[in-house]
């Protein structure tokens, strides 16, 4: 065994991505099936020079976690389900205040406190829209052990790149099981660090308009004066509640991510281009479904896999143009029917839409998937 | 190609987690790819336990056990539980305590894994490791010395020679 080789666990795997990405701060409440990625922090991060703290909950570590990130710090938080739900007051904040951080959450049955240790892939929605009011998101969900790694390094690029925070969302399967990984040498990650001000400290913007719309950002305590607010505010960082104002502050707050979607977007393709079926899934059921493509296209059937990587902003061009070749798409997702809502909207009449949903705390199997398969076949 | 499910069980703290663990890391220091995962909560501690590890020459996609190809029972109470599934014709590795009814459906192994381990041995911790050496001389899916070195990766420290003694042991049970 090469010794970059090792069997890892997909929660431990997330943490030693977002250290070698450049984590240095982890502010959390262990919550099952995410505890690892609390435990895994609280023992690594002091070997590199990092902090963990254990905060007296959810809402408080999501808090820490932009403190941290406002002061320099690439800042990370992990929970899961209802641990999410307290999260969403603060990371609307941190949206508006454009501060990147990440957030991991690894989904497990739900409402409420629901199954707390089966998996589940229940907030796709709550990912997107769990926080008030429009505001721009990136949502990233892996389905390996090894993707675990390299997406954590890609949330905190992507939440370094465009200044916003960045939700890791994994499910239970892909947290606990033990995978092999080969952990890349770490000159070959590509890690980014947020665009700092070159302006002289007192003519320094914070919300500045810039072209590409990502505003630089000082940290807090090097100099640069400014304010911070979840209120609207101006380039100055200071509140107003001018409609001019308030119109082109949102507005570049969305086309940021807009604007750069094709640098964000990732997604995996398996024998779609012949497909006259094609499945969409992400994070673990994606691995059911490459095996029920793989079972269905032994038996002479066009199955293809469409598996978004990004959720948000989901990769719309793409699958438009898959529905125009393909007759049938099957949602196969662990929740009673959320990304479906998102498939339909792209495909619109260009196709069938058919959903494959489960949410009794159970992986949706290859054979239920072949089951469904065989089900759209007959209609024609 | 190669493609083996596993399923090994015994009662909570038996270390049948280790013992998945260990199978799968030496699958994975022989050139193969492995998953392993397991029954989680509250739900495995005391009564039936059960680790599952999946070895593959090629790519594993679904990451759960199906249909076992091997079942490994160290007591009454998991054989009975975990028996259901088993491919037909499939291979069980079971103490010699177990009592078995019905063995025509697939090939039965039985083992004095946890006499040897208790009256023998002495130290009633390692009877996953005594079991891993009589699973491995029976089903032959990892080298015995990548075996040994998953085995010192993941024991505890000052364990190392107790427990390669303990693999030996269960191989020679065989």
């Amino acid at each position: 065994m090469k010794n970059n080789v090792f069997l890892m666990q997909g929660n431990e795997a997330c943490i030693y991505g977002a250290i070698d990405a450049g984590m240095r701060f982890f502010a959390g409440y262990p919550i099952t099936p995410s505890t690892e990625l609390a435990e895994v922090s609280a023992q690594e991060l002091p070997k590199v020079g990092g902090k963990f703290i254990q905060m007296e909950d959810e809402i408080a570590s999501m808090a820490a976690t932009i403190g941290a990130s406002l002061a320099g710090l690439k800042s990370m938080t992990a929970t899961s389900g209802p641990g999410f739900s307290l999260k969403q007051e603060n990371l609307g904040f941190a949206c508006m205040t454009e501060i990147p951080c990440v957030v991991v959450n690894v989904q497990r049955g739900g409402p409420s406190t629901g199954l707390p240790t089966a998996p589940a892939q229940g907030e796709v929605m709550q990912s997107r829209w769990g926080t008030h009011g429009d505001h721009p998101i990136i949502v990233i969900s892996p389905s390996s052990v090894m993707e675990a790694y390299m997406f954590a390094v890609k949330a905190f690029n992507l939440s370094e790149k465009y200044r916003t925070p960045v939700v890791l969302l994994m499910d239970e399967v892909v947290a606990h099981m033990r995978e092999k990984i080969e952990i890349p040498d770490k000159s070959s990650l590509e890690i980014i660090n947020r665009k700092k001000p070159v302006v002289d400290k007192d003519k320094y913007l914070p919300y500045e308009d810039t072209e590409d719309l990502i505003p630089p950002m000082a940290n807090f305590g090097e100099g640069y004066r400014f304010h911070v607010t979840g209120l609207t505010h101006d380039e100055t960082g200071f509140p107003s509640t001018n409609p001019a104002n308030a119109s082109k502050q949102i507005n570049r707050l969305l086309n940021k991510i807009e604007m750069h979607k094709e640098d964000i977007i990732e997604f995996d393709e398996y024998l779609t281009e012949d497909a006259e079926i094609i499945l969409v899934s992400f994070g673990a059921v994606a691995r059911s479904a490459k095996s029920a493509v793989k079972e269905a296209r032994s038996q002479g059937k066009k199955v293809g896999l469409f598996r978004p990587m990004t959720i948000w902003p989901f990769p719309e061009e793409r699958l438009k143009e898959l529905g125009k070749k393909a007759k049938h798409f099957i949602v196969a997702e662990m929740n009673m029917g959320q990304l479906v809502l998102e498939v339909e909207r792209i495909i619109k009449s260009d196709a069938v839409v058919h959903l494959l949903g489960k949410a009794n705390g159970e992986i949706i199997t290859p054979d239920e998937i072949m089951d469904k398969i065989k089900e759209v076949e007959n209609i024609g | 190609m190669k493609y083996k499910e596993i399923r090994l069980s015994g009662s909570g703290g038996q270390g049948i987690i280790l013992m998945g663990i260990i199978l799968a890391e030496a699958a994975i220091m022989n050139g193969d790819n492995a998953i392993q995962s397991q029954s989680y909560g509250p739900e495995a501690r005391g009564g039936a336990s059960r680790a599952e590890v999946i070895i593959s020459e090629g790519e594993i996609d679904f990451p759960k056990v199906r249909k076992p190809d091997i079942l490994l029972s160290l007591t009454q109470e998991a054989f009975n539980k975990y028996i259901v599934d088993l491919k037909d014709g499939g291979i069980v590795i079971a103490d010699d305590k177990v009592k078995i009814e019905d063995s025509d459906k697939f090939q039965l192994y039985q083992v004095p894994i946890m006499s040897t381990t208790n009256d023998v041995l002495k130290k009633p911790m390692v009877a996953n490791i005594v079991a891993l050496g009589a699973f491995n001389k029976i089903t032959k899916l990892v080298d015995e010395e990548m075996l040994r070195k998953a085995i010192l990766n993941r024991v505890p420290k000052g364990t190392e020679d107790l427990n390669i003694k303990a693999f030996n042991m269960g191989i020679g049970l065989v």
